[in-house]
């Protein structure tokens, strides 16, 4: 028992040594096949049109749609530059994620720490929320009108459920003995809420905001699709009138960068709120 | 029954019933008699799920007897009352909060100025020996850390009444040795009535001045053990003195005639 307890360090150290570069290799195998699956993709839809197998007009071509973007970047969309929509459909997104969030956060709470409060609204929610919410949107352009109000108001709506949702359970998911310590430490009511219930529910509040951001962004295109006099939903819009596949694609990707960026934010924002947990992601 | 001596808790005739789902009745307290003295180490064993937790519970104020009256310092219990600490069995300091946080959190909720508070919850820190981790959350502590963090958080409020619920059970014997020792130190300064619920009798006579064993449910105290064994008590060599073990075979023939009792009727 003795002598294996001082050789093995040594052997173990080796042994570390070689799981750390079994792990780089094996890193830069999925990077390597990453980018292959990439190319055979890309490169497939392109030669497939070339070879006209694919029919370009209903489905695009990659060189068309890069094409398109550099078209667009440089001399500006049909309904004006390219960076005025983007920024309209960030502004409408973030606009309406930020307060369904916190008005989803805030509700959720509330509905959380109150049996009867709960108990009154909760069938109201469950009604608002078996409605498909898209639906929304064309009573907001009728009554908000054509510019970011609307479609504000539509994200609202989309990113408000799933925050609420999410927020509620955390609070009821909150440790009972942690709330049993608190109180016997002399917490209030609202020193609860705040010391013991919001962090708790900070996990379930931070991983809906991950999808929700997209719900955010869904409601912001689908509001402009509807009506709008600016925006990437209405440049999707205006492809689509004039069956151009490359310019519906192109805003596609741009859409994507946006969203990519956001759960970026967001995932920063969540390790800095998070630093107590424990480490559990290792990978990447 | 004769002469009113001062007690810090006292439980009279106290019965707690819950209804389950299916709707039956069920009995973990019925008159349920005990009574402990300011300055006091209390344990009280019995069989598993007897209704010791219940029993803490109700002198804590988080429930109310169905039944009875439940006292601290001859005044009904209303609700949770300030001169009450309670340690949990598991793990109830806040993940969230780094050392220094969890020990002043009792403080801070007492309305405590900040900078005041801190400085208790450092000396505090000290006492239980935890120096250096004042900035380490729990989850980077190990579970005697995690105690000890437990039991700062609890002793810095000064409760008079200390409730503890199978404080030690997770912790491996070595730790729980030195935790208990430890507890011993802390209360001879702190001087509160203590009530320690365990289900291991070596520990209950090892820490406390007297030892209720408590009958299968609905629970009573079925007897109460003197312990009259010196103080200070040296918690690593104390239980191979022969008067330790006397005392223990004493009260296990009382403990096991109600473990048979709950079994057979489970």
């Amino acid at each position: 028992m003795t002598e294996t307890t001082v050789t093995a360090p040594l052997a173990a150290d080796g042994r570390i040594e070689t799981a750390v570069q079994r792990l780089r290799r094996h890193q830069r195998l999925v990077l390597v096949l990453r980018l292959a699956v990439l190319v055979f993709l890309i490169g497939g839809w392109e030669f497939g049109v070339r070879l006209g197998v694919i029919d370009p007009f209903f489905f695009g071509q990659p060189s068309g749609i890069v094409t398109k973007l550099i078209d667009w970047t440089e001399n500006g969309t049909s309904i004006g530059p390219l960076w005025k929509q983007i920024w309209v459909t960030i502004y409408e997104a973030g606009a309406g994620f930020l307060i369904g969030s916190a008005m989803g956060i805030l509700c959720g709470i509330a509905l959380g720490r109150n049996q009867l409060l709960s108990d009154v609204f909760s069938i109201y929610i469950k009604v608002a929320n078996s409605i498909p919410r898209v639906v929304l949107g064309s009573i907001f352009i009728v009554a908000l009108g054509l510019g970011a109000a609307s479609k504000i108001a539509l994200a609202v709506v989309m990113v408000f459920f799933v925050v609420f949702a999410n927020a509620f359970q955390g609070v009821r998911e909150a440790d009972k003995n942690l709330i049993a310590n608190a109180r016997i430490l002399g917490a209030s009511n609202w020193q609860m809420t705040r010391a013991v219930v919001l962090p708790s529910a900070l996990s379930w509040i931070l991983a809906s905001l991950h999808v929700s951001f997209g719900f955010a962004l869904v409601g912001a295109i689908v509001g402009e699709f509807l009506g709008a006099r600016e925006g990437m939903g209405l440049l999707i819009a205006t492809a689509q009138g004039s069956f151009d596949s490359n310019g519906v694609f192109a805003a596609m990707i741009v859409i994507a960068i946006v969203a990519l960026l956001a759960e970026w934010i967001l995932t920063m924002i969540e390790n800095r709120l998070l630093t107590w947990r424990p480490d559990t992601t290792v990978n990447e | 029954m004769n002469a009113p001596a001062p007690s810090a808790v006292a439980l009279k005739n106290v019965a707690r019933r819950f209804v389950t789902p299916s709707g039956d009745v069920l009995s973990a307290l019925e008159d349920f008699d005990l009574s402990i003295a300011p300055g006091e180490f209390m344990a009280v064993v019995g069989p598993t799920g007897c209704g010791k937790s219940t029993t803490l519970g109700l002198i804590a104020g988080l429930a109310r007897p169905q039944g009875g009256e439940v006292t601290l310092f001859d005044a009904p219990v209303t609700g949770v009352d300030r001169r009450v600490g309670f340690v949990f069995q598991q793990d109830a300091v806040f993940p969230w909060r780094d050392v220094l946080g969890n020990v002043m959190a009792g403080p801070l909720f007492r309305g405590v100025p900040k900078d005041k508070a801190e400085a208790t919850a450092r000396d505090w820190i000290i006492r239980v020996g935890l120096k250096g981790f004042e900035h380490h959350h729990p989850h980077q502590l190990s579970g005697g850390m995690r105690k000890r963090v437990a039991l700062a958080q609890t002793f810095i409020n000064n409760p008079q009444v200390l409730l503890m619920d199978e404080p030690f059970s997770a912790l491996d014997v070595q730790t729980r040795e030195l935790m208990q020792e430890e507890l011993l130190q802390l209360w001879a300064q702190a001087k509160s009535a203590v009530l320690f619920v365990t289900h291991d009798l070596d520990e209950a006579i090892l820490l406390a001045d007297r030892v209720a064993v408590l009958t299968t449910r609905p629970a009573r105290v079925k007897s109460v053990h003197t312990i009259d064994l010196p103080r200070p008590r040296d918690v690593a060599t104390l239980r191979y003195d022969e008067r330790f073990i006397a005392i223990a075979r004493k009260i296990s023939d009382d403990l096991r005639e109600e473990v048979l009792r709950a079994r057979a009727g489970h």
